[in-house]
């Protein structure tokens, strides 16, 4: 038995695509083999736009943009690979990748959260804004590159694995945590010039970095600082079936900039 | 340690007009004027003017007058006293030469050595005041080909058309973020543009909340710092600009002092107030032409395909080579600046020696983009130091479909090229985020002078067009047989495609 809101986004959809579709107790189900990155987002527009709060995409190889221009609650589960720019400029829906991502996830997004069960490419949150992500692997290079906050706005981004060079490279904001756990015993966090640039937000790295920045300094978290990083590692624990207190049992240290204005004294005024 | 540096310029106040009103004293935001109660006298310290003009604007007896520094070094063609005075700033700062606005020296413009054809005998010039002329413009991908149904005489349109913006007139204002200049500013851009049919862009700083409601008329620009984007701003324009780079410092980023990141600023670029708003030299996303496509087609998902995507870069060595990529790549609308564009705030040296005239990238690439049979996928928008109608006329005839101005537009608000925008101290109002100075500009009047502006340019243009005997300003975008050069080299004449004049 089909419901009113099925047939009305049923109608909207290119009869092409909407062989691809089937509806399973409200559970919007896509099988994406040989569908078009546009065919495909226009397709979870008419979802967005209508409502639907559950949406799963099968056989995912490569499309790109995928919850982008989305701005709802809408829940959406990838089985496979998405593309470059997964929720660039998303706006609200919750992502699950059951498998990894590629370049740019995030890219200046505004509100919602992915969690990928996997890893991520480069420049990952990418002058992201709002909303949190979570990684249960590596992430590539320039992960958190200009992430910004203001006020209460404030992303986040938590990579279980490690990080490639340049994590959180100018970043001016938000919150950017690395918790290395496939890293053996006294092995290092590889990234270089991790914080370049950085003049606002923070990092939280869970073992030793090998190689800072000029811009920033190391110190040690403080009461507000451990508040922050439980929360996250709990709900990065309850997302990937981590052990809380196994991942806490390690030390944490925070990366911060040194000035809030990096480049201030390069000019003859 | 003790300057060297001399005064730029010597304050000459006639005493026998001054009344000690003291306009000068709170108009000049350099402290360069101050009143002595004891002795009842005005004081000027030479040192700290800037020759911004507005004291003697504003002085009701019109006591003051401005000299420049005659100067204490010899005269020296090659060690001018710009040469001297810049390295003894440097030798006692150590640091980057800052300045504002556009190149100051004569670098090679060719709009004074470009004349327009008229019609004479052979061909009737059209009168403007009494026939129709069409100056209306629309930027965005034009079809190959159109198809359509003929029904009883109706027409039809079966092909899809790309968005368009609709012009009223061939001038648009550039870039020139918030942060930079002042919400007033941004929103006399915002009204004039609204009235007078075109559009303003809102640089890469975000659009202030208050400002959305002239979006319609808004070209909103993402840039490397990402700042004030989000989806509501991308979906407020009528167009998006993705902006590469600029004319008065191609290749490099910017760099907004944290001491201008006030409150309302910080809160529509998104940062904390009082960081400094840095954007990185590249974007992150973009090393190649295959990742701007992604990063256009990214921008056109997020706005369901509703909006023409600019692409802004500086005008430079290969920019022919470069377009022909970026039209490819899906961007609907090439922005180009030149060497003479303008700059809140860029290190004098990038500015005075990189990128290439515009005259000339204009020619080349929509001489490429023709010879590859794509120039009607994508509309050229030149930019870079255009003065008045003649300039744009010219640019039209070169290949260019609009223009962008703001030094002009800025001068209209009030600017007379002082050149000293990186201070933030904007005597007139213009180029500050303070809120007390910024209140100088009253959007109201500010607008107003802009749409006199566009009106006087527009019908300058018509005149010119009527002289050539042409009445579409299409019959005009290309045709480069209404221009001939006059001292040029034949190279020079080959890349513009002019003839010599009496050619």
């Amino acid at each position: 038995m089909m419901g009113a809101q099925e047939k009305k986004v049923m109608a909207e959809i290119d009869p092409k695509v909407l062989s691809h579709v089937t509806v399973v107790n409200n559970v919007w189900k896509v099988d994406a083999q040989d569908l078009y990155y546009r065919e495909l987002n226009t397709l979870l527009r008419a979802l967005d736009r209508n409502g639907a709060e559950k949406v799963e995409l099968h056989s995912v190889f490569g499309q790109r943009y995928i919850g982008t221009d989305l701005k709802t609650n809408l829940n959406i589960d990838i089985f496979g690979t998405p593309g470059n720019d997964l929720a660039a400029f998303m706006n609200g829906p919750r992502i699950t990748v059951h498998g990894n991502t590629q370049d740019c996830i995030a890219n200046t997004m505004n509100e919602g959260k992915i969690v990928v069960h996997g890893r991520a490419g480069d420049i990952a949150g990418y002058g992201m804004r709002g909303g949190k992500v979570f990684i249960r692997d590596d992430i590539g290079a320039r992960a958190g590159i200009h992430m910004k906050e203001y006020m209460d706005k404030k992303p986040y981004l938590v990579v279980g694995g490690t990080s490639m060079d340049f994590l959180g490279e100018y970043m001016a904001g938000g919150v950017l945590m690395v918790l290395g756990l496939n890293l053996k015993e006294g092995e290092k966090h590889r990234a270089r010039f991790v914080g370049t640039g950085m003049h606002a937000g923070v990092i939280y790295v869970r073992g030793d970095v090998t190689h800072m920045g000029k811009e920033v300094k190391m110190v040690d978290v403080d009461k507000g600082d451990s508040i922050v990083i439980e929360g996250l590692v709990r709900e990065f624990c309850g997302y990937f079936k981590a052990d809380f207190d196994k991942v806490m049992s390690k030390k944490f240290m925070k990366i911060v900039p040194y000035s809030s204005r990096p480049y201030g004294r390069i000019y003859a005024y | 340690m003790k300057s060297y540096l001399p005064s730029e310029f010597i304050v000459e106040r006639d005493e026998d007009k001054c009344i000690r009103c003291k306009v000068c004293v709170n108009q000049c935001t350099y402290e360069t004027h101050s009143y002595d109660e004891q002795d009842d006298v005005m004081r000027s310290k030479d040192e700290n003017c800037v020759n911004c003009q507005r004291c003697v604007t504003m002085c009701p007896t019109h006591a003051l007058s401005i000299k420049k520094n005659p100067g204490p070094f010899r005269d020296n063609a090659n060690w001018t006293s710009e040469i001297i005075k810049d390295i003894k700033k440097q030798a006692e700062t150590g640091g980057v030469l800052l300045t504002g606005m556009g190149a100051d020296k004569p670098y090679l413009t060719y709009w004074e050595r470009l004349l327009v054809n008229a019609s004479q005998v052979t061909n009737p010039s059209i009168d403007p005041l009494r026939e129709p002329m069409e100056i209306r413009t629309y930027l965005g991908a034009k079809p190959d080909a159109l198809e359509m149904d003929l029904e009883d005489g109706d027409i039809e349109l079966k092909t899809k058309l790309a968005p368009q913006l609709t012009l009223e007139t061939p001038i648009m204002f550039s870039a020139m973020s918030y942060g930079a200049i002042s919400l007033n500013v941004h929103e006399s851009l915002a009204r004039a543009a609204t009235k007078a049919g075109t559009y303003f862009n809102t640089g890469e700083g975000g659009l202030d909340s208050r400002l959305y409601k002239y979006g319609e008329h808004a070209i909103v620009q993402v840039a490397s710092g990402r700042f004030g984007v989000h989806s509501n701003y991308l979906n407020a324009g009528a167009a998006i600009e993705i902006k590469i780079g600029q004319g008065a410092k191609p290749g490099i980023g910017g760099h907004l002092p944290g001491e201008k990141v006030t409150d309302d600023i910080a809160r529509t670029r998104m940062i904390p107030i009082g960081t400094d708003a840095l954007s990185p030299a590249p974007q992150h996303d973009i090393y190649s032409i295959e990742d701007l496509r992604q990063l256009i087609y990214a921008l056109k998902e997020a706005t369901d395909y509703t909006k023409p995507v600019s692409v802004k870069i500086a005008a430079v060595h290969n920019s022919a080579a470069i377009a022909s990529g970026m039209v490819r790549a899906g961007a609907d609308i090439i922005a180009l600046d030149g060497v003479r564009g303008s700059t809140g705030a860029a290190p004098k040296v990038i500015r005075d020696n990189v990128g290439i005239p515009i005259e000339l990238a204009i020619a080349s690439v929509d001489q490429r983009l023709r010879d590859e049979g794509i120039r009607n996928k994508a509309s050229i928008v030149a930019a870079g130091g255009f003065r008045s109608s003649g300039d744009v006329l010219k640019a039209i005839a070169l290949g260019a479909d609009a223009v962008y101005i703001a030094t002009a537009a800025l001068v209209a608000l009030g600017c007379t090229v002082c050149q000293k925008c990186y201070t933030g101290k904007c005597p007139w109002g213009i180029a500050t985020s303070d809120p007390w100075i910024s209140k100088r500009i009253n959007p109201d009047i500010g607008a107003e002078r802009l749409v006199n502006l566009l009106r006087g340019w527009s019908m300058e243009i018509k005149d010119m067009m009527g002289g050539m005997g042409v009445n579409a300003i299409e019959s005009l975008r290309g045709n480069r047989l209404h221009l001939r050069g006059v001292n040029m080299t034949d190279t020079e004449l080959k890349i513009l495609g002019v003839k010599m004049a009496g050619e």
